[in-house]
């Protein structure tokens, strides 16, 4: 039988700093600007410690359940400092990185896991869409606002966020085909951090990457080392400019490991194995890039300990201003429902200030 | 003026807001070229271009969830389900976001987005092409649902599904989209949403029903009138949010109540109504509430369907029954 071949593909594979932060090939001329590196570095420091803050919140009873991103701090981040601010940012729950490099608050975040969607009417970033936590309709999302700025004739990208285990919801497919199809400007962030809760990526799929999942919406689909900043920005930048330029959608599959619980209500140690964790703590993004400044002769102690300093007290700062922010009232649930009440929740919206109002009473 | 049946009317109102609004965009299964597999959209991409009027792949997740976020930049998208038989897989998107975006965002967000969709039995159509699961979008706060029932309604009241500041599920009865025509002036005048139409005044008993079912409730009121009982006809149209006190200003005046609906009975928008009469009007009322609907069954298939649906029969035998009660 004469057989032809009508398709393949192949994935390529980005890093620029190994584990030891010795660069594998040429670096990228930002990765060359020591100033920019430092930035990264301690944007990278704040997320970390604004997650551990937010950890002891959970922990002591003042917020409520937190998913944090402990070991891929260089993804959110890295695709982060690629955006500008027209673009349109549709995190998912891990998104917090990028969220914070887009202009989303520490207080606005901490506000809204601490159960109050104010916190999702963010004083900056105003088209961004709240965090979506039902898995992958993100993807959708990011392609109905594309297919918008594309019908507007603007140059502006979309940036959306999936863990791995979400690539395996029809939402994904459905998103990234039309975006192929249509040609949007959307970059589609897939964190592999190696497990969906408990389940790990020989569950979720046959495939080698979640990378080549792009081949089938017939889009460019690229693997970076997520725990590399360099290759994550330089990948991002990429897929930015062709997105905000008529090139359309790419799919970037970013390899990390999370170093942390899925959230504060999970208990990792049920099902990860100690020794690959520890392995995996050798290959986090921070101390690699720290290698990497210091070897550029850009960083010291004395830099890590003021840094730290400054960083603690603008997480503290965020941290007060959310504890100092007052309860919703009832009426909250009831004036955002739709552009006007409808007559027959009106006597609703009564009933719960009254109740609430008694209650304040009786205290 | 023309005089047009209930589909020609959804064409016409889309038309005169594709026309007048250049956010609107419609989008869909073989809304394009085909014009709709019920012709709803025919000649529209003809018009107004394959940039407005669009032939999109075949998910209704992705159909849902792309109005969600092109409605998010404030474009108004009118988004077709085939059938209401396939939107099942949207409902994630719908639920979970159309109707919550606004409230999550306190406002930030809002979403001027309409998803129609064709439903209910009598046209001998295949499995899961014939079920009447209004009861469902109505639950859901943040969604408004909208059922016309005759061509004005659908032309008037599908004009104000998308200049609605919020998510619209626009469903319509396909039985009933070439049974009459109405004479309606395009002149891109809307009714009101949230707004029963009373079609029949009658002081004996109200009959309140929506959709198709509209018809065979309007042909027994015209019945029980030569019978001499002089029957109140509502038609709800807004199934969510429901204009109860048009329907309580009604069982004020006559006492007596059927409610008429296609969908199975229990869990309903008929059980709502009901319930609703019972708590702000019981002591109105002259007799028990009468509900007649489909069965508390799978809607059948169709050899079966006209056992399933409520009948002009049916309707009356219910409807004197509540009027002998003593």
């Amino acid at each position: 039988m004469t057989t032809t071949t009508v398709a393949s593909f192949e994935i390529k594979y980005h890093q620029y700093l190994d584990a030891q932060g010795k660069p594998t090939q040429e670096l990228p001329a930002f990765a060359k600007d020591m100033d920019k590196m430092r930035k990264l570095y301690r944007d990278m420091a704040l997320l970390r410690a604004f997650d551990a803050k937010a950890y002891a919140l959970q922990r002591t009873g003042k917020m409520g359940t937190y998913p944090a991103s402990l070991g891929q701090e260089a993804i959110g981040i890295g695709y982060g400092d690629a955006m500008t601010s027209e673009d349109v940012l549709i995190p998912y729950y891990r998104s917090t990185g990028a969220m914070l490099k887009h202009g989303i608050t520490m207080e606005e975040i901490l506000l809204y896991w601490g159960g109050d969607e104010s916190g999702s009417n963010y004083s900056v970033a105003k088209e961004d869409f709240p965090i979506c936590v039902p898995i992958a309709n993100q993807i959708i999302h990011a392609s109905g606002v594309a297919k918008a700025i594309q019908m507007r004739g603007q140059k502006r990208a979309v940036a959306t966020e999936i863990g791995e285990g979400g690539t395996s919801e029809g939402d994904f497919y459905e998103g990234i085909n039309v975006a192929g199809i249509w040609n949007l400007g959307v970059v589609f962030m897939v964190n592999n951090n190696q497990w969906a809760i408990s389940v790990p990526t020989e569950i979720q799929t046959a495939c080698e990457t979640y990378a080549q999942k792009a081949i089938a919406a017939g889009i460019e689909g690229v693997q970076v080392d997520g725990n590399d900043i360099i290759a994550v920005k330089q990948v991002a930048e990429y897929a930015f400019e062709k997105a905000r330029n008529g090139g359309g959608p790419t799919l970037i599959e970013a390899i990390t490991y999370r170093l942390c619980d899925h959230t504060t209500a999970d208990d990792a140690s049920r099902y990860d194995d100690p020794k690959v964790k520890e392995e995996a703590w050798k290959n986090e993004p921070m101390v690699r890039l720290r290698k990497y400044l210091e070897a550029n002769k850009a960083w010291s102690d004395k830099d890590e300990e003021a840094m730290k300093a400054e960083i603690a007290k603008e997480v503290d700062a965020a941290v007060k201003a959310y504890e100092e922010t007052p309860k919703p009232g009832p009426e909250l649930m009831f004036d955002h429902l739709y552009a006007e009440l409808p007559e027959l929740t009106k006597p609703q919206r009564e009933a719960a200030i009254k109740l609430a109002e008694k209650a304040r009473g009786a205290k | 003026m023309a005089a047009i049946t209930l589909i020609e009317a959804v064409n016409a109102a889309m038309a005169y807001e594709l026309e007048h609004d250049k956010d609107v965009v419609l989008f869909g299964e073989d809304v394009g070229k085909n014009g709709g597999v019920f012709r709803a959209t025919d000649g529209l991409q003809k018009k107004y271009g394959t940039d407005r009027v669009i032939d999109s792949p075949l998910a209704e997740s992705m159909i849902a969830g792309l109005a969600v976020g092109m409605a998010a930049q404030g474009m108004k998208p009118i988004a077709e389900m085939q059938f209401m038989g396939f939107i099942f897989p949207a409902v994630d998107q719908i639920f979970c976001h159309a109707a919550r975006m606004r409230h999550r965002t306190r406002g930030r967000l809002t979403l001027p987005m309409v998803i129609r969709a064709p439903y209910g039995g009598g046209i001998h159509a295949p499995e899961h092409h014939s079920e009447s699961t209004e009861a469902l979008f109505a639950h859901i706060p943040g969604l408004k649902v909208v059922i016309p029932s005759n061509p004005s309604r659908a032309y008037g009241l599908m004009l104000a599904a998308i200049r609605d500041p919020d998510p619209v599920i626009f469903l319509e009865p396909k039985r009933v989209y070439r049974i009459v025509k109405h004479e309606v002036e395009d002149n891109g005048e809307e009714y009101p949403l949230e707004a029963c139409f009373v079609d029949r005044e009658g002081s004996d008993i109200t009959l309140i029903s929506w959709g198709a079912m509209m018809h065979e409730t309007l042909q027994a009121a015209e019945k029980l009138a030569a019978e001499g009982i002089d029957a109140e006809v509502i038609d709800v149209a807004t199934i969510s949010p429901i204009d109860m006190d048009t329907i309580l200003e009604s069982v004020q005046k006559t006492g007596r109540v059927c409610i008429v609906q296609e969908a199975p009975k229990s869990g309903s928008i008929g059980s709502e109504i009901a319930a609703e009469i019972a708590e702000k009007a019981i002591l109105s009322l002259l007799a028990p509430i009468g509900r007649v609907s489909g069965y508390d069954t799978v809607m059948p298939y169709y050899r079966l369907e006209k056992q399933y649906m409520p009948t002009v029969d049916r309707i009356l035998d219910e409807a004197r029954k509540i009027m002998e009660y003593k």
